[in-house]
């Protein structure tokens, strides 16, 4: 099989730089809950429903506990305190703090009390999650398994009951994985919208109830169609939490989902997403879920060929962050991209070095590839060949899910005919060029292999400097992505609340218990 | 560069007056031969000579694909049409930094994606310092004093940083366009510098792969930049408009 020389002692040593990186914040995380944490914790205790306003009762509770500077205890404090003083259920306790006149704010209750009383509703939420895991997995094997790479298509018309017709499209046509993509607000609300919803701009709106949609859709593709199509969407932005849970009990799949990328790309402030992306990553570990990360995006606003390294250097970063919320490599679908500028003299060897380089550093994560997007120009017939050049990289060098390449790119969401037409582009190229990866050598001292020693050496020296001022200030002075940004920047910081002495949540202590 | 022919044209297949198209879609019924009969009077309703339908696949459970060549029979005499351009004529850094020195003071020039845009590229391209195929961002001028405010980015925010920094000119750039939306934020942010007297204080522009100049103008904005826009090229309208002209580089 074809391989890049691999120092392992560098690799080794990227991995233990990226351990002292994520332990830093980690300390910084266990000190901390969010607004959006709190309000993933009622919802996982069964909370639901919105107010006359359309309001979620679960965003209504936290801002009553967050106005009163009380959340610090933990909503769990509340909802305990609430259920002693007589609240028939966790839904009647969280009404009562949203919207009674007498709540207890000050409650005297103690961290044990708490934890007795909500014993049987941490293991009823459990319980929900475990059964959704273990039913999508029975599902899911009664179908012989895909091949790699999975075939991962978006749909995104902003209607639900559209999106869910063209999922099946593309499942007919041969997709793996199907995404809808999401609204490109929504990632800085500070809730998520209630119920099905049918208008949206540049995608449609994550809601559990489109979940349950989009997942009858494609399970019913699914059995009518012979293989299994995954399910994924966004657990990203000031929801990142709520929509994992949302996910673990909805049966997805896939979910993109990365400790870096609201910060960089959405400017959501560092100890918001930090804290988030920790309990959201805590369900997701317990659902079975894989996560995509996001580094692709880095070289959309960086230079793919000199910043090519940064994105080997946060997939070092992000894996230790997963590793620390309870992920196993298996979960890692870990992203990098196709996007060096196709003008460059041998820019698919870079490429092809690149993707080989991560395959061998990451050898059991299920590897994101993603298509070009940057040099995409509205020539649908040359970005169809670009798309094929990137298809071949994947193949060759075996890469897990690829998103599929869409000519379409730069000039509008794809439409029914572009996925299909892709889907039966890569099908060709994966096809005609199935064994290339095992046929093939690399030139010891050829273009590939001294490309792949070069990344390889400048993000360890990169982890070096992280690791040295902190990622903190390592984000501070653009590292990743080119972009920006300080720790008390950026939006959300609001949300960010220390844990006082007596903070309880039964539910995340049993995820961490969880292995 | 060939002379503007002032007579109608027709397409060019590969020659003089075949009017040859390619064209592709997709109907909502299953292939059959009644569907390729479907798609050849569709082509024909297009205006479409003799079309022959040279693919027809399902691309979903009751869609068919299509391809279809064609002799299209319209015309178009591109010497009888208006369209507006950007007159400035594209200057090089020297001059650009020359032409700014006579000001005595810097350009200020603030960028953002507004409302749901999340997609940087664009703005990007034009203010950040590695510009876009090798001609570099405003940044990387001396003579600019560049700010770029990101994606998501509200009109009211924007223009309070344009007042707070002195800005000369306002870059909007939308890239989706879903529903209109960039047409609307555009004119949102024109309608809200008007309510508060300031629209005369900026020169605003307009920029995206959905946008040209004629669509700036109907917005509102002094101008519009559309696919394939270098950051020189906006370089150089904003000198042109704001600088006073240089002696031996009169504007051609």
């Amino acid at each position: 099989m074809a391989t890049v020389p691999l120092d392992q002692a560098k690799v080794d040593r990227c991995r233990e730089l990226a351990a002292s990186v994520a332990s830093d914040v980690q300390s910084f995380i266990d000190k901390h809950t969010t607004v959006g944490v709190e309000r993933t914790i009622l919802r996982a205790l069964g909370v639901d429903g919105v107010d006359g306003e359309g309001v979620s009762v679960v965003n209504r509770v936290i801002d009553r506990l967050h106005g009163a500077k009380v959340l610090g205890r933990g909503a769990c404090t509340f909802i305990a305190s609430e259920l002693r003083a007589g609240a028939e259920s966790v839904q009647d306790a969280a009404e009562r703090i949203a919207f009674g006149d007498d709540v207890d704010l000050n409650p005297g209750i103690s961290k044990d009390e708490t934890e007795a009383i909500l014993a049987p509703h941490v293991n009823a939420a459990l319980l929900r999650i475990d059964t959704a895991r273990d039913e999508r997995s029975a599902f899911r094997a009664s179908f012989p398994p895909s091949p790699e790479p999975h075939r991962y298509v978006i749909v995104a018309t902003g209607n639900i009951h559209d999106d869910a017709l063209q999922a099946k499209a593309a499942a007919k046509a041969g997709a793996d994985v199907v995404a809808v993509i999401r609204a490109t607000a929504q990632s800085l609300l500070d809730f998520v919208p209630h119920g099905a919803t049918t208008e949206g701009y540049g995608g449609t709106f994550a809601t559990q109830e489109n979940f349950k949609i989009i997942r009858a859709a494609t399970n019913n593709a699914s059995t009518l169609y012979g293989h299994y199509v995954q399910q994924t969407n966004y657990s990203s932005g000031l929801c990142m939490a709520e929509i994992a849970w949302m996910a673990a009990v909805e049966r997805l799949d896939m979910l993109l989902n990365d400790a870096m990328y609201g910060i960089l790309f959405r400017d959501i402030n560092m100890c918001r997403t930090f804290v988030d992306q920790y309990v959201s990553r805590r369900f997701i570990a317990r659902a079975g879920i894989v996560i995509n990360t996001g580094e692709d995006n880095y070289l959309t606003t960086a230079d793919a060929v000199e910043k090519a390294h940064t994105v080997l250097a946060s997939q070092f970063v992000n894996e230790a962050f997963a590793k620390r919320a309870g992920l196993k490599d298996e979960q890692l679908g870990l992203g990098h991209a196709y996007e060096i500028d196709p003008g460059i003299e041998n820019s698919f060897l870079l490429e092809l070095a690149q993707a080989q380089l991560i395959r061998q550093v990451f050898p059991v994560h299920p590897i994101k590839w993603m298509p070009p997007t940057k040099f995409k120009t509205g020539d649908i017939f040359q970005a169809h060949v670009h798309d094929a050049m990137f298809s071949l990289v994947g193949i060759a060098t075996k890469q897990s899910i690829q998103l599929l390449g869409m000519f379409s790119e730069a000039v509008h969401n794809p439409m029914l005919a572009d996925r299909y037409l892709s889907l039966k582009a890569t099908r060709y190229v994966h096809n005609t060029a199935n064994a290339l990866g095992d046929e093939i050598e690399f030139k010891a001292d050829g273009i590939v292999a001294n490309r792949a020693r070069q990344v390889l050496d400048e993000a360890l020296a990169m982890l070096e400097e992280v690791a040295r001022d902190g990622l903190w200030d390592a984000i501070g002075r653009g590292a990743f992505g080119d972009i920006k940004r300080t720790r008390t920047g950026g939006k959300g910081y609001a949300g960010v609340v220390e844990r006082s002495n007596d903070y309880v949540n039964p539910i995340l202590a049993a995820l961490e218990a969880w292995s | 560069m060939s002379e503007l022919p002032n007579r109608p044209i027709k397409a060019y297949g590969d020659r003089e007056g075949d009017g040859m198209v390619q064209l592709s879609f997709v109907l909502r019924i299953p292939p059959s031969v009644r569907a390729r009969e479907a798609a050849k009077r569709f082509a024909e309703s297009h205006g479409l000579d003799e079309p022959l339908v040279t693919t027809m696949e399902e691309a979903a459970e009751g869609f068919s694909y299509f391809v279809v060549y064609g002799h299209s029979k319209h015309t178009v005499n591109p010497g009888e049409i208006e369209v507006p351009e950007v007159k400035t004529s594209v200057m090089g850094r020297d001059v650009i930094e020359k032409r700014i020195k006579l000001l005595d003071r810097k350009l200020v020039v603030v960028g953002a994606c507004t409302g749901s845009d999340a997609h940087t590229v664009g703005i990007d391209a034009i203010l950040n310092y590695k510009g876009i195929s090798g001609d570099k961002g405003l940044e990387s001028y001396k003579g600019f004093e560049a700010y770029n405010l990101g994606a998501q980015v509200e009109n009211d925010f924007l223009i309070e940083r344009a007042r707070a920094i002195g800005a000369d000119a306002i870059l909007v750039s939308q890239v989706i366009t879903q529903r209109n939306c960039h047409k609307e934020n555009g004119e949102a942010l024109i309608e809200m510098l008007k309510a508060q007297g300031l629209r005369e204080k900026f020169i605003c522009l307009f920029g995206g792969p959905r946008v040209d100049h004629a669509l700036g103008l109907e917005l509102g904005f002094d101008a519009g930049f559309g696919p394939g826009t270098k950051p020189s090229d906006v370089a150089s309208y904003l000198v042109d408009r704001l600088c006073p002209a240089y002696d031996d580089e009169a504007p051609h």
